[in-house]
Formats: structure tokens, sequence, C-alpha cells
């Protein structure tokens, strides 16, 4: 038992820092999330020299075998400087699919061009009638001679429109259990209607419509078994990795109200001289603090061997400790801030709205509270 | 990083099993599960204090020259999450966790000889004489009085919320032996024998029905100046010593996980209903299991500190404001899955000793006695709001 990082955790640490401190000050950052994409195409190809697009892959692809921790510890310093690249979309979901679901050849043909900042992925998953569960799909894909045929459409596409290839789950009729199986649709595909909005708090999302898109036959990513298991993993993997980049939003937001607090000067004292706001902010570190623990336990746990039901239990909790933790730290930021707080003159307000992003991603804290209760019940009566 | 034992580490949790189910009888357990209190009542703790005594694991945190196992952080963990999840009775910490490291620290080579040892055995019992009833919050203001006489000092005035002096032989105390401009410089640390001629103790009720603490009085009551710990006037140094053990020095997540196993173990316990079968129970469960499981990594986090040889610092504070909350919000949730059968006062103590059979399974007996004594615990060992003031003023330098 040892929490100590490793050397080259923490050198990963510090190549993190030192891209945020000089690529994502807020300047830099205000003028990314101005860019069409949502970000800076130079700064993806940083991304891929510093060896971050690979760092979850195995090394037979040329990834370079990172795991839970070492993603952690990458978003955790993303979620601090706000980086709006779209490491999530394209690595932790889409490539992380490929990576599990792909044929040889599809692996071969994606992962290389992922890893070197080629080519962008998009993973589209979620519907507008869904609430929560990865099972809720009616997009339906139809085999001919031909190949594929989509219909359906998806909502919630993270940064879909920089992307080269979508990742789409569709439903294949008569199909056993969930019958969920995932298609490489490439972004010029006819029948493919995309339409893009700017995402709270930076980047892109954007909404996919496909209505006849014609899909070559191996346009379907790998062969056989419902894909469903699969995207759960995923999922919670994604959401174990988007705690740790809630965790370093939340400290953000803390450090700049504990810096205002202590110049903001009302009644000829500075705010932090008063009793009630010395407390606030203590609870606020301390909910920073929980955050921080309960991101890096969750990597941890999924970096170790565990079954599936541990690891949808470490990312659901995951999800409802820090998600409480962050509504209380976001919401007192802004308060502490006064008036200010709610402008846009200041960056806290886009950690407020990306807070809320990571609030509603994949499923609402009550629903992770929920699901944790009944794997919680069941694991035990086991 | 690694949240795995290492094979060694392993070997030594099997053989602190191995003691635990050698040494804890089955009727020592229901009275410790039964033990509403923080504090367990010496009957409880004796026959275990002389199981670990045989053995030399009484005080897991103390180095091997006084008396200690000498153990590493690791397996100092280890052995207490065994001990919780087992449920053994839990030793007092007024002689092991509190006077003790303040004596290895600050006491006089004959003060080391006679005391630690007699602390091990369990021949003497501490209190602590802190607060006053003016003086909690703001300990530094306290008035009891040691004014020297020659060879000794006589002392005069009154310790209030101290825990089990009506068991002690002995007492750590902070008194006022001058005035200074700043209150605290007047302040020295004293070991009083609670049967010197001029002591009174008080019970004090509790709203549990338990009787935990009492009032201490002092009427002219004669101490030899050996038994002054450190220099006269720089008592307030070792009473901070102290209370960083008091609120961080433990593990405390061990013990919260064992009491919510209690709570879930109410759903069995011929309840009309099924309680934790209710979905706002379950999730409320899982809420608090969330709440354990980072309270649990947080002191993983300190451990690995004090592994690497550093200092855990003010994080102590966080961990006690969370541990005491934690355990009280264990403890409501127990009150509500018992439902209307929280209607029955039961007062009488100990619960284990009962003769007659109560009109609710015993267990059952005992959620809202617990639930009513565990208030105290955002209270003693300076409040929550104290814990926040730490926090604002020692992490966050306000």
């Amino acid at each position: 038992m040892d929490l100590t990082p490793s050397e080259a955790q923490q050198m990963l640490r510090h190549s993190a820092q030192r891209f945020i401190a000089e690529r994502c000050e807020p300047t830099a950052r205000r003028h990314a999330m101005q860019d069409p994409m949502g970000f800076k195409r130079e700064n993806w190809r940083k991304f891929a020299d510093l060896g971050w697009l690979g760092l979850p892959f195995p090394e037979e692809v040329g990834g370079f075998g990172g795991g839970p921790v070492e993603v952690g510890i990458l978003m955790e310093e993303f979620g601090r400087g706000l980086a709006t690249e779209p490491y999530l979309s394209t690595v932790l979901l889409a490539g992380a699919l490929v990576a599990e679901c792909g044929t040889e050849e599809q692996q071969k043909g994606l992962l290389p061009a992922i890893i070197n900042g080629e080519r962008l992925l998009s993973f589209a998953h979620y519907e507008s009638d869904a609430r929560a569960g990865l099972s809720e799909v009616h997009t339906v894909a139809q085999r001919d001679s031909h190949g594929w045929t989509l219909y359906g459409r998806k909502i919630a596409v993270l940064d879909a429109v920089a992307a080269d290839v979508h990742l789409v789950s569709a439903r294949l009729p008569g199909a056993q259990g969930a019958g969920l199986a995932l298609f490489l649709v490439p972004k010029d595909a006819a029948g493919v209607t995309l339409r893009d909005a700017p995402r709270l708090g930076g980047g892109r999302v954007a909404e996919l419509t496909f209505d006849h898109a014609r899909l070559v036959p191996d346009a379907r990513l790998g062969t056989g078994a419902d894909v469903l298991p699969t995207v759960q993993s995923i999922v919670d993997r994604a959401i174990v990795a988007l705690s740790a980049e809630a965790a370093g939003m939340m400290r953000s937001m803390f450090d700049a109200t504990l810096d205002y607090t202590k110049v903001r000067k009302q009644f000829g004292r500075p705010l932090a001289a008063n009793q009630v706001i010395r407390h606030r902010l203590a609870d606020m570190y301390v909910e920073c603090e929980e955050a921080r623990a309960m991101a890096a336990r969750a990597a941890l746990l999924v970096a170790a061997d565990i079954d599936s039901t541990q690891r949808s239990l470490a990312a659901s909790g995951a999800k409802v400790k820090i998600g409480r933790c962050a509504r209380n730290v976001a919401e007192q930021a802004v308060q502490l801030h006064g008036a200010m707080g709610v402008t846009d003159e200041l960056d806290l307000g886009l950690y407020f709205k990306r807070l809320l992003v990571f609030e509603a991603l994949f499923g609402s804290v009550d629903h992770h509270l929920q699901r944790h209760a009944e794997l919680f019940g069941n694991s035990r009566a086991e | 990083m690694s949240l795995s034992f290492t094979a060694e580490e392993l070997r030594f949790r099997d053989e602190v099993r191995a003691f635990i189910a050698a040494r804890l009888s089955p009727e020592l357990r229901r009275a410790s599960s039964l033990n509403v209190s923080f504090f367990s009542d010496p009957d409880i703790v004796a026959p275990w204090q002389r199981a670990l005594h045989e053995r030399g694991w009484v005080a897991p945190g103390w180095p091997r020259e006084h008396g200690g196992p000498g153990w590493t952080a690791t397996q100092r963990w280890i052995f207490e999450s065994e001990c919780a999840a087992a449920g053994t009775p839990q030793l007092s910490p007024m002689g092991i966790k509190m006077i003790g490291p303040v004596l290895m620290r600050f006491g006089t080579s004959e003060q080391k000889k006679f005391y630690l040892p007699r602390i091990l055995s369990g021949e003497d019992r501490w209190c602590q004489g802190y607060s006053e009833p003016g003086s909690g919050s703001d300990l530094a203001s306290l008035n009891t009085r040691a004014v020297r006489q020659g060879d000794h000092y006589v002392v005069n005035g009154t310790k209030i919320w101290t825990t089990h002096a009506h068991f002690a032989n002995r007492m750590f105390a902070l008194v006022r032996t001058s005035d200074e401009p700043r209150q605290q410089d007047g302040i020295s640390f004293l070991l009083i024998d609670m049967a010197s001629p001029g002591i009174t103790i008080r019970p004090i009720m509790m709203i549990s029905g338990d009787h935990d603490v009492n009032q201490v009085f002092f009427d002219e009551v004669e101490v030899p100046v050996t038994n002054l710990v450190g220099e006269e006037g720089r008592g307030w140094t070792c009473g901070k010593y102290l209370l960083e053990f008091e609120r961080g020095g433990g593990v405390n997540s061990p013990k919260l996980r064992y009491a919510l196993e209690k709570v879930r173990g109410l759903a069995n316990s011929g309840l009309s209903y099924k309680a934790i079968m209710l979905q706002e129970i379950a999730t409320k469960l899982s809420e608090i299991e969330l709440d354990v499981q980072t309270l649990e990594f947080l002191e993983l986090q300190v451990l690995s500190a004090l592994q690497r040889g550093e200092n855990p610092g003010p994080v102590s504070s966080v961990l006690k404001l969370r541990a005491s909350e934690i355990h009280q919000a264990i403890s409501r949730v127990g009150v509500e899955m018992v439902g209307q059968n929280a209607l029955v006062e039961e007062t009488r103590r100990p619960l284990h000793a009962l003769k007659d059979r109560p009109l609710i399974p015993e267990e059952v007996l005992s959620v809202v006695p617990r639930h009513l004594n565990g208030r105290a615990n955002t209270i003693f060992g300076g409040s929550s709001e104290i814990q926040r003031d730490i926090i604002a003023k020692q992490v966050l330098g306000l």
C-alpha cells in the first residue's frame, strides 16, 4: 500500500502543468474557444508530440500503455486549466472503443492516426429520449447486399464538428440481447447531417442525423458480439477520467475564490476576515480534497483488475461524491465573488459551466446514486 | 501508486486476524457491539487490554523503546482496520493516544519510566482535565489555579466534561500558574493523582442516558512539583501537541465502516419490514458509504506521507471534521431504519448486562442512544467550528 506517485507519473503531471501554463492561460483559452473547431489544432499536435494521444493505448498499436491513473493525472491538470481539446471524445471514448472492439485491420487503420494526431473521432451514442441508460438506443442499422443503411438521430455528440469519423451506435434488427453495434461513419458520408453548436464552457457539441446513411460493409466496428457491455465499461472509465478533470476545475475555482476573498475589502477589512466566509472556504477546501481523493481512488480501482460491477460502482461512486462536492464548490465560488461572479469578465463562469457539463454527461448524480445503491445491494446479496 | 498490500503486509494481517479470532470471546464481542458511547466502559476494555498487553500490542503507535510494537504506519493501519472490522473493544485513548505521546515528547525520564508502563498494563486509567465551565472552545482562558508552595502546587478550581473521571486514577490537566499578557503563556501541564484529598467528582448525565462525563472540583489539592510536565508556563505547547493526536492521530474510517455495517445489519434484526429494501434508505446508505470511502482514501494518503517520513500536518483537522460528521450521519440513518421502534427509551447501562428481556431486540435498542451520544462527536476534541477555524488559519493561511 503506497499512494506515492511514481517518478514517471510526477513527470507526466509536470509536463501537463507546463502545457497549461504556456498554452492554456486565460487569453489563449478564450482565443481557442473562439475557433470554429472549439480548440486549436496546433495544441492537438502538441498533445501528440507529448505522447498524450497514445497514453492509454497498448504498446502493440503504438500507444504507451498508460492506465486510468495516468489519464487521471492529465485530466486533473486539463481541468485546472480548462483545456478544450477533444481528448475525451477522440481518445477516451471513440479511440478506446476502437481499441476494445475493432478488428485488427480497423485498429491498424485508425489508432496510429489517432495517436499521431492526424485523425479525430467522435462518439455518437445518446438520443434525445434517453435519460442515462446506455441501452436506450433507437437508431437502426440495416444490412443489405451493398453494406449498411443507418437511420436515427444522436444528440450531445462531443466535438463532432472536428471529427473525421463518427463512431455511431445502432440497433441491429432481430439481433440477440441488446443487439447493439458500433459503426464507423465518415464525416462526409451521404445521408449524414451535422448541426453544430458551442458547448457550455468551451468546446463544441452537435446533433447528428442519419437519414438513409449509406455505409460500406466493413463500416461495422468489430464482429459479432453485442457491444453494450463494452460501451458500458468505456463510459465508466470515462466517468472516472472526468471525475479527475472535475476535481481540477474545483480546485481552480477554489483558488480563485480564496485569492479574491483575501484582497476584496468591505467594511474596512478583507472578506476573508469574516468567520462566515472563513468557514465556507474551509468547507470548500475539504470538498476539493475529498473530490481529489475520490477521483484518485476510482482511478486506482479501475486500474486494478476489478470486475465490471466493481468498476461501475467506482465510476458511479465518484460521480455522486464529486458531483455533490463540485456543485457546492462551484456555487459558493460564484457567491463569494459577489456580482463579479456572475459576469463573463472572469473565467469563473467558464468553470461553472464546465462543471455543469460534468454533472450532465453520462447520467445525472441522482441516476448514479440509484445505480450505486442498486449495484451495491446486489453485490452484497451475492 | 498502489492500493494493494505486499505479501509481507498480508502475512501481518493474517497474524492480527488469528490473534483476534483466538482472543476475542463472543461475549466480549457482543458487549462491545452494544456499547453505545464513543468510550467503552472499563469492564469491556480491561479483558481486551490484558490480551493485547500479553502480545505487546496495546499501543500500535508507540515506538519499541517505550513498549510499543514499533510498527510501520501500514501495519498500524492494518491492525486498526482488523480490530474495527472484528468489533473489538476500543481502548481508552486518554492514556495511549493522549498523555503517552506527550510524556514521550516532553516528560522527564522518571516520568516516562513510571507512567508509560502503567498505561500499557492498564494499571493507570487517565482522564483529561482541559475544559472548564467558562473555557470551552476558548480553552486558553482557563482559570483553574496552581500556586507553587515549596515542593508542591496547590490546585483550586474546576474542570468539566471530564470523560471517565469516575473510572480514572490519574488526570492530566492544564492549569494556570501565572497571569501573563498572552493567556497561553501562564498555563502549565500537571499530572494529578485522582485519590488526592480535595478532589470531588460530580457525574453529568448525557441525553442518551450514558454517564461518560463529569465535573471535577479541586479544593486545595496538593500536587508534587515533580508532576509538572515540561516547563512551568509552557503547558500550552504540550496541550496543543496532544490535541493534534486527539484529532488526527488515529485511523477512523475502519471504525466508521464497522458502524455502517452494524446499521446495515439492522435490516436483519427482526423489524417488521426490511428497511434496507426501501430505496430512500438504500441511497442514503450509498451516500454514506461513499463518504467513508473518501475518508478512507484521505487517511491512506496521510499514511503514505507518514511512510515517506513526512508530517501529515494540519490535514488532521479535515479528518476529524469529516469523521465526526460521517459518524453522526451513520447513527442518524440507523434511527430512520428502525422506524417507530425508536420510541422506546432505555437509559439503563450497560446494555449488554440488562437482566430483563427488552421490548425490542437489543441491537435495535442501542440505535437511539448511540445517535444521541454521537451528537457529542462534533463538539468534543475541538468543535467542528474550531476545526474550520484551524483549516482557515493553518491550511488556507487566512
